[in-house]
């Protein structure tokens, strides 16, 4: 057997399927690989080797069988996992074990995919780097200098390292995507409400989507569709059944585009990305065009305000969903001298407990929500949101899916935007606004600037999600995938 | 606190107009919590009706009780609202323990029923109760504070918290602002109270119990002169029964009258009911307030009711109560006070299932207000929970009518069939209790009363038929109760003729 | 004009619970004001007649029968619980209608 650790999920559950391979090897050599990297990386919180080998055992012993049975998964620590700690990156999760497992960890769980454990991200999901995770950074695989995107950046490092095959993350504002983008991997976006909630740790209710990461584009979505799917447990679940992301995604590794329309948002054309970004995101639509798409340029004039909207609406709710966090029925609780009152402790928890980037989030929301100020900043936001769905919706009749680059820029170096919130704000530019809608979208490896990666953005209706994947795969067979060099 | 004397009641009505207005919390009898599956029985142990969802742990989602909007909606139709086609549910923010997301979910400003209104009579004479709202929310846990004074809040070192309650469904009603009622303010409000209590109840949505919380109140009052605006409103909490209603409003008035008098400013806060004192002592003041940044709850989707729905649910509206009274009564042939008072006992459905079990009218009434509700009070259990059925009450009614028991055996069979022995017939077997109707035991019994009684027998010989009643009671010492009075009084009477 | 005071942050802190020094007031009052300066361009729509999206399904009228689910045991509801007694949560003393 090759190195198990290079292969992709459909070849590791098609040995493991074969016998060729035992489960049980295949999480070994990924943990193996862990235990050699991931000093370096820090893509892992924590590491369930116990629980990854005794999941893998299952499957050896034919308990489990699926597309994805055997293969090693690593989730995002904004995902309650049952007895597994889960922290959401904050020291106000310090230690806590839920009494209680996400939908789709659940699903992971009856799929057979084994759980190597949680990954490393910005603290509640809120940032673009990691540099925000109460636990330390996440290192670039490509240069362990530089960041490896956010909030999934520990996720999307996993990949990158060959630490595993796939990975859970969620997308608020491009928490997916832009890590995919910066670590050379594939990031999908799912429809809002076309992968379940319950038990993902909320930050902003009506943006949070959790979804696939992985080296490539089928194995994303075979990912996605072992996950997605209705959940009673979610009100905002969407009960008509998903298409079939997996058969797009083989459809449009044949290579074939015709007649598939691709929409340019022209409003993007000019928002500060680097050039190599531009350069690569350019060739890669050559590209396309040489496998029969067509591009059309589409205007999206709302797309303007998204940033503006989501730096409302996100932090608004989060102000809400974060009031939980009080240390009195799990988590820290600090100052607790027998003198102070519970707001005081309270007050001393939330604030020893959450990160700088959290309470500037908090404090913003509770701003905009605020009476005198809810119709100016909430309310309004939530009035451009309507628009830009309008916007999306008038391009949907044009084209088949948006185009964009997936960041401006390429993996920064630690530090150089921490200073500056807003700075670090920009890295979601091209993100955001397909959250805002509700659609899908993907970043798929398009090529390299500099010796960076740079991701290739497709956005695609509601509930169009097979179309993302059928471009995205298609790409894929175009431009390859990229390897960063050995760690 | 003010040392001057308080104002009378009169002295305050005579120089000021009350506004009242009423906030009435039901919680609901549904199986489960309104945004989870866990139940919501009374008195479990703490922290055993909790889940990811009610306890807020982090992740957990709400996906709301069917039955907890249908009851709504129900209460809604049942008080004239307007139904909304299409509402939120909306986060009200503020940090409290008791509240394990730091935030109710409630409505705002998209209630899902408004604009109602509630008809109550007071001596004859009718008012009618706008309805501002009716709106759906959730319950809070409940702590236990220690180390303080008789478990208050005040002077406690620590609370304990238990949130067995929290997420059981809520069913706001606020009332507008009712003015022009004078001198009767506090009457009516605990009429709108009573009145509200018959109707939710007779929907079978909730138990309204005030003393158990199923049933809470708050009063909002204000006071003016003649001919000037509203004042400003004080909300008076904590009033847990119907007669602490009209209490709350009378004090209220007094009070806010003397600061006028002085004048001193009303200013706009949360007061509580003391029971004990029958006065209100000052809570936290509105003006300092927290803001709930209220906001659409993104976790659940909205609420559009389907007309056709909601039609159905109207159709199918029990009787309103007033009115099933007003029938009843006529049916029944008692007086409104009368009537009252069983309505007060709850014993109106009990008394009609007895009837419609074949009891005579005044035979139903007669166990059910009396030994019954006695019983009833005596032991703070709920007439409905009392140990008898209709069918036993009117099963016992029917075997007084046959003569198989009189009055006071049929209050011993009563008292075994309340203390679970079984049906009237089976009980009264048992215990050997039925009527003597053998005339020759009888007639024997009499005998020797009359000669035991030779005076009394004289003055019936006379004629004076009343001193019967003696030997009457001679007889029906002998037999140990067990026989029918009447008939001992007829052979008596034949006896001596 | 700043968009947001030191005081405004002090007391927006206060009703997030959120006990923050000196030093973070200096810091999140300006990074908060520069932030606010930016997010306000969402005012440049003109929006009054748009309806607002609150959720970005098209779902109504989701809701569950009233049957009863199991709940958690007392144990695992005061698994994480960083103070417990008597199978309730124990918190300091709470301030009279804190709230």
């Amino acid at each position: 057997m090759s190195d198990l650790t290079r292969m992709s999920a459909v070849e590791l559950a098609g040995a493991i399927k074969n016998k060729q391979v035992s489960a049980v090897e295949v999480a070994q050599a990924h943990l193996d690989r862990i235990s050699a990297v991931d000093e370096r990386v820090h893509a892992f919180l924590h590491v369930d080797a116990e629980g990854a080998l005794a999941a893998a055992a299952r499957v050896d012993k034919g308990e489990i069988t699926g597309p994805l049975a055997g293969v090693p998964v690593a989730v995002k620590d904004v995902i309650a996992t049952k007895g597994v700690p889960t922290t959401a990156a904050s020291k106000i999760l310090e230690g806590w074990r839920p009494p209680y497992s996400a939908t789709i960890y659940e699903r992971l769980q009856a799929a057979g995919t084994v759980p190597l454990g949680k990954t490393n991200m910005d603290e509640f999901a809120m940032g673009s780097s990691t540099e925000y995770s109460a636990y330390g950074p996440t290192n670039n695989p490509w240069d362990l200098g530089r960041i490896p995107g956010g909030s999934g950046g520990g996720s999307a490092a996993a990949l990158a390292a060959y630490e595993a095959p796939l990975a859970i993350g969620t997308d608020t504002g491009g928490s997916i995507r832009q890590p995919g983008a910066v670590t050379g991997t594939v990031g999908a976006k799912p429809t809002y409400g076309g992968t379940s909630r319950y038990g993902l740790i909320a930050f902003s209710s009506s943006l949070d989507t959790p979804g696939p990461c992985a080296r490539n584009v089928e194995d994303a979505a075979l990912l996605h569709s072992v996950i997605g799917g209705h959940d009673v447990r979610d009100s905002t679940s969407i009960p008509q059944p998903m298409p079939d992301v997996v058969a797009a995604a083989r459809l449009g590794a044949t290579g074939d585009l015709t007649g598939v329309k691709l929409g340019l948002v022209k409003e993007f054309a000019g928002d500060g990305s680097e050039p190599g970004v531009i350069a690569a995101f350019r060739e890669s639509l050559e590209a396309l065009v040489k496998l029969g798409a067509e591009v059309v340029e589409v205007s999206c004039p709302n797309f303007q305000y998204a940033l503006p909207a989501y730096y409302l609406i996100a932090p608004s709710e989060c102000s809400s969903n974060l009031a939980r966090f009080d240390g009195v029925r799990y988590g820290l609780r600090v100052g607790d001298d027998g003198n102070r009152s519970l707001e005081e402790v309270m007050s001393l928890t939330r604030d020893a407990g959450f990160g700088a980037e959290v309470k500037r989030r908090i404090i913003l929301g509770t701003y905009a929500l605020s009476s005198g100020y809810y119709d100016a900043y909430y309310g309004q936001a939530q009035k451009v949101r309507t628009l830009i769905t309008r916007d999306f919706e008038k391009a949907f009749e044009q084209v088949d899916v948006l185009v964009s680059p997936t960041t401006p820029f390429v993996a920064f170096p630690f530090g150089s935007r921490t200073s500056d919130p807003y700075q670090m704000y920009l890295a979601d530019l091209f993100t955001i606004p397909t959250n805002l809608y509700g659609g899908p979208a993907i970043s798929v490896p398009c090529g390299l600037s500099e010796g960076l990666p740079v991701g290739f953005q497709i956005m695609a209706p509601t509930m169009a999600d097979d179309r993302m994947y059928r471009v995205g795969a298609a790409l894929e067979s175009a431009v390859g995938t990229f390897t960063p060099p050995a760690l | 606190m003010t040392t001057t004397a308080l104002p009378t009641y009169e002295d305050a009505i005579a120089r000021f107009e009350p506004v009242i207005g009423l906030e009435t919390h039901v919680e609901l009898g549904t199986q489960t919590k309104m945004f989870c599956g866990c139940r919501t029985e009374f008195g479990a142990e703490p922290n055993t009706q909790v889940c990811p969802v009610c306890l807020a742990l982090p992740g957990a989602l709400p996906v709301a009780n069917r039955a907890g909007i249908e009851a709504t909606i129900r209460i809604g139709l049942a008080l004239n609202c307007d139904i909304a086609t299409w509402c939120r549910m909306a986060r009200k923010n503020y940090f409290y323990p008791d509240m394990p997301k730091n935030f109710q979910t409630s409505q705002y400003d998209e209630p899902l029923c408004a604009e109602g209104y509630v008809d109550v009579e007071y001596e004859g004479k009718p008012y009618r109760i706008g309805i501002e709202r009716v709106h759906l929310e959730e319950d809070t846990g409940k702590s236990l504070h220690v180390g303080g004074a008789t478990g208050r809040i005040q002077g406690a070192t620590e609370s304990l918290v238990d949130y067995n309650r929290a997420g059981i469904p809520l069913v706001e009603i606020v009332t507008k602002p009712v003015p022009g009622l004078g001198a009767l303010a506090p009457e009516i409000a605990k009429a709108y109270v009573t009145e509200l209590r018959d109707i939710i109840r007779s929907l079978g949505v909730s138990d309204v119990r005030m003393e158990q919380g199923s049933l809470r109140c708050d009063v909002n009052t204000s006071l003016n002169k003649p001919g000037e605006e509203w004042g400003t409103r004080t909300e008076t909490k904590n009033v847990n029964s119907l007669r602490s209603v009209e209490r709350a409003v009378r004090s209220e008035i007094i009070r806010q009258a003397s600061l006028l008098d002085e004048g001193t400013r009303i200013i706009q806060e949360t007061r509580h009911f003391h029971e004990d004192r029958g006065d209100t002592s000052p809570g936290r003041s509105k003006e300092t307030a927290t803001d709930y940044r209220y906001f659409p709850e993104p976790d659940l989707v909205p609420i559009a009711p389907d007309p056709a729905w909601v039609a159905e649910l109207k159709a199918a509206l029990p009787e309103r109560p007033s009115s099933k009274r007003a029938r009843l009564r006529e049916d029944w042939g008692i007086s409104e006070i009368d009537m009252q008072s069983v309505a007060n006992a709850g014993a109106v459905e009990l008394i009609e299932e007895t009837i419609a079990a074949g009891a005579s009218p005044a035979g139903a009434r007669k166990w059910w207000m009396g030994e019954l509700a006695r019983r009833a009070n005596e032991t703070g259990i709920d007439l409905a929970d009392i140990g008898a059925t209709p069918l036993q009450v009117a099963e016992l009614q029917k075997l007084v009518d046959a003569g198989k028991l009189n009055d006071k055996l049929a209050r011993a069979v009563l008292e075994g069939v309340v203390a679970g022995e079984g049906d009237p017939a089976a009980v009264m077997a048992a215990r050997g209790l039925e009527v003597v109707n053998d005339e020759g035991a009888l007639t024997a019994a009499v005998d020797e009363a009359i000669a035991a009684n030779p005076d009394i027998a004289a003055k019936i010989r006379e004629g004076k038929v009343a001193a019967a009643g003696a030997l009457v009671g001679a007889v029906m010492k002998t037999t140990r109760g067990q026989a029918d009075a009447k008939t001992v009084r007829d052979l008596i009477l034949a006896r001596l003729s | 004009m700043a968009a947001i005071s030191r005081e405004e942050v002090a007391h927006l802190a206060r009703l997030s619970r959120l006990a923050v020094t000196e030093q973070e007031l200096d810091q999140f009052a300006g990074q908060l004001d520069v932030i606010l300066q930016s997010v306000a361009r969402v005012g440049e729509v003109a929006a009054d007649d748009i309806p607002p999206t609150s959720h970005s399904v098209p779902l109504t009228n989701v809701y569950r029968d009233d049957v009863p689910q199991p709940s958690l045991t007392q144990d695992e509801a005061l698994s994480g619980a960083p103070d417990a007694f008597d199978g309730r949560f124990r918190v300091p003393r709470i301030l009279d209608e804190e709230a």
